[in-house]
């Protein structure tokens, strides 16, 4: 169940200013800009939030959150929302979902996240059999470096994470 | 000095140069680092969306780990992802009790605890403050006179929290630069955003953050970085990103050690010149 009632906490002293979308990067390519995506969560309009595209195009450079002058931790907002689109399987985040998912998986069995295997998962998850064509350019520049090999997932190993996972999950789902 | 060394997962794969070039830099300045056993992925940016409380202990696993090791010294970090999760823990758990307590509890599950007696530190930060351009400049055999560097710091070494240098108008690359004997490339791209995993995700997006900063560099003869984000984004799409603007995008994008170590002396070996994306041959023949 998506909520966004802790988030909003974190946004009660907004005063509309617009600093954070001036400094926003990717503004341009955002179907609503910052100022507006905290307004609705201040007004608890879910669904509205969840079919923009804004939160998902936050990459996390923190010019908003420096420049806030209510000093409002406005990349962690971002994120809160990410987190709740990821929880829910929200059909508007599928690519972050697959994408993340597949990274923290690769993690969470090898200890560190293994850069090819993850990239297979991801691939596997988004179901679309055009989507490596998308990365044969970089793909190829990273193997002929012998950055990177073929390398197909591989099963939990000893170093794994698994343990802290499962413990920040009881902790998250205690109510 | 002795460092505490964190390389995290890129340095072991695609930015397995940024790891070499450091610690060949390191070891030619006289300094030790002392490698974190069984240390773990920092979280970078994919633990956030996921989890907020995984996104903290993921990097304060490799604090506690750091805190265990008996010699002296601050955590080493050249990363900027990794820098800032693993420094965010020490900043937040300061100001946050509830979190605080809620890491150790996880942590608990693997006998491991932080007491807070480590400073986490950015690479650029020890080079330009511990080390210092004096010391670099002393030891420069093969002045780099003439070519033109753009500094280029990305995001998350400098916000949110800043420190060691301004977050909006950094500096502290200028002076190490200069101790290069090259002249640094003016511009305004320094401190702006490469677009990070958008690249992989949302690539029509992040692609035109990419052109805007290589198109903001022509002129200069490379580009020097201190992020393996921000140096996979600036040389692994150069054609792609050119398309449409009638300009030739391609530019030398190396990492800061990698850059100082030349100038130093150390072979194009040493400092793994053979695995970056792009270096022009122009840039190899001034050399």
């Amino acid at each position: 169940m998506i909520t966004t009632t802790h988030i909003k906490e974190l946004l009660s002293t907004c005063m509309q200013c617009g600093t954070c979308t001036a400094s926003c990067p990717n503004a341009f390519a955002m179907d609503m800009p910052p100022r507006k995506l905290w307004r609705l969560v201040l007004m608890d309009r879910t669904e509205d939030i969840f079919n923009s595209t804004t939160f998902s195009l936050c990459s996390t450079c923190y010019f908003c959150t420096l420049r806030c002058p209510r000093g409002l931790p406005l990349t962690r907002v971002m994120s809160l929302l990410k987190e709740q689109a990821f929880k829910a399987k929200s059909p508007g985040y599928k690519k972050g979902t697959a994408f993340y998912g597949s990274f923290m998986e690769s993690v969470r069995r090898h200890g560190r996240v293994r850069e090819s295997e993850f990239m297979t998962l991801y691939f596997m998850a988004m179901k679309n059999p055009l989507l490596p064509l998308e990365f044969a350019g970089i793909g190829l520049k990273l193997m002929k470096k012998n950055k990177v090999a073929i390398q197909l997932p591989s099963r939990a190993d000893e170093s794994n994470l698994d343990r802290l996972f499962q413990k920040v999950k009881e902790i998250e789902e205690k109510p | 000095m002795k460092y505490i060394y964190y390389p995290g997962c890129s340095l072991e794969g695609s930015a397995v140069e940024y790891d070499g070039s450091t610690r060949a830099l390191m070891a030619e300045l006289g300094d030790e680092l002392i490698d974190i056993e069984d240390w773990n992925c920092c979280g970078a940016t994919a633990a956030e969306p996921m989890s907020e409380l995984l996104s903290f202990v993921l990097p304060a696993r490799n604090i506690a780990l750091a805190e265990k090791i008996k010699e002296a010294g601050d955590i080493l970090v050249p990363c900027s992802a990794c820098y800032l999760n693993l420094k965010k823990v020490m900043v937040e758990r300061d100001l946050d009790e509830k979190l605080s307590n809620r890491i150790d509890e996880v942590l608990a599950v693997d006998d491991l605890s932080i007491k807070g007696t480590r400073q986490v530190r950015h690479l650029l930060d020890v080079l330009a403050h511990d080390i210092g351009a004096a010391k670099i400049s002393d030891r420069v055999v093969n002045p780099l006179e003439g070519l033109k560097v753009a500094p280029y710091y990305g995001c998350q070494c400098l916000r949110p929290y800043g420190g060691f240098d301004d977050p909006e108008e950094p500096t502290t690359m200028t002076p190490l630069i200069e101790a290069c004997g090259a002249t640094v490339f003016p511009w305004n791209s320094a401190a702006n955003c490469c677009g990070a995993s958008g690249m992989n995700t949302k690539r029509e997006v992040s692609g035109q953050l990419v052109k805007n900063i290589l198109m903001d560099a022509r002129g200069a003869d490379a580009i020097v970085t201190v992020c393996p984000m921000c140096q996979m984004n600036l040389e692994g799409f150069q054609k792609s990103v050119s398309k449409g603007t009638n300009e030739d995008l391609s530019i030398t994008v190396l990492y800061l050690p990698q850059l100082l170590g030349l100038a130093m002396g150390l072979s194009a070996e040493a400092i793994m010149l053979h695995k970056n994306l792009a270096v022009a041959e122009t840039f190899l023949e001034a050399l």
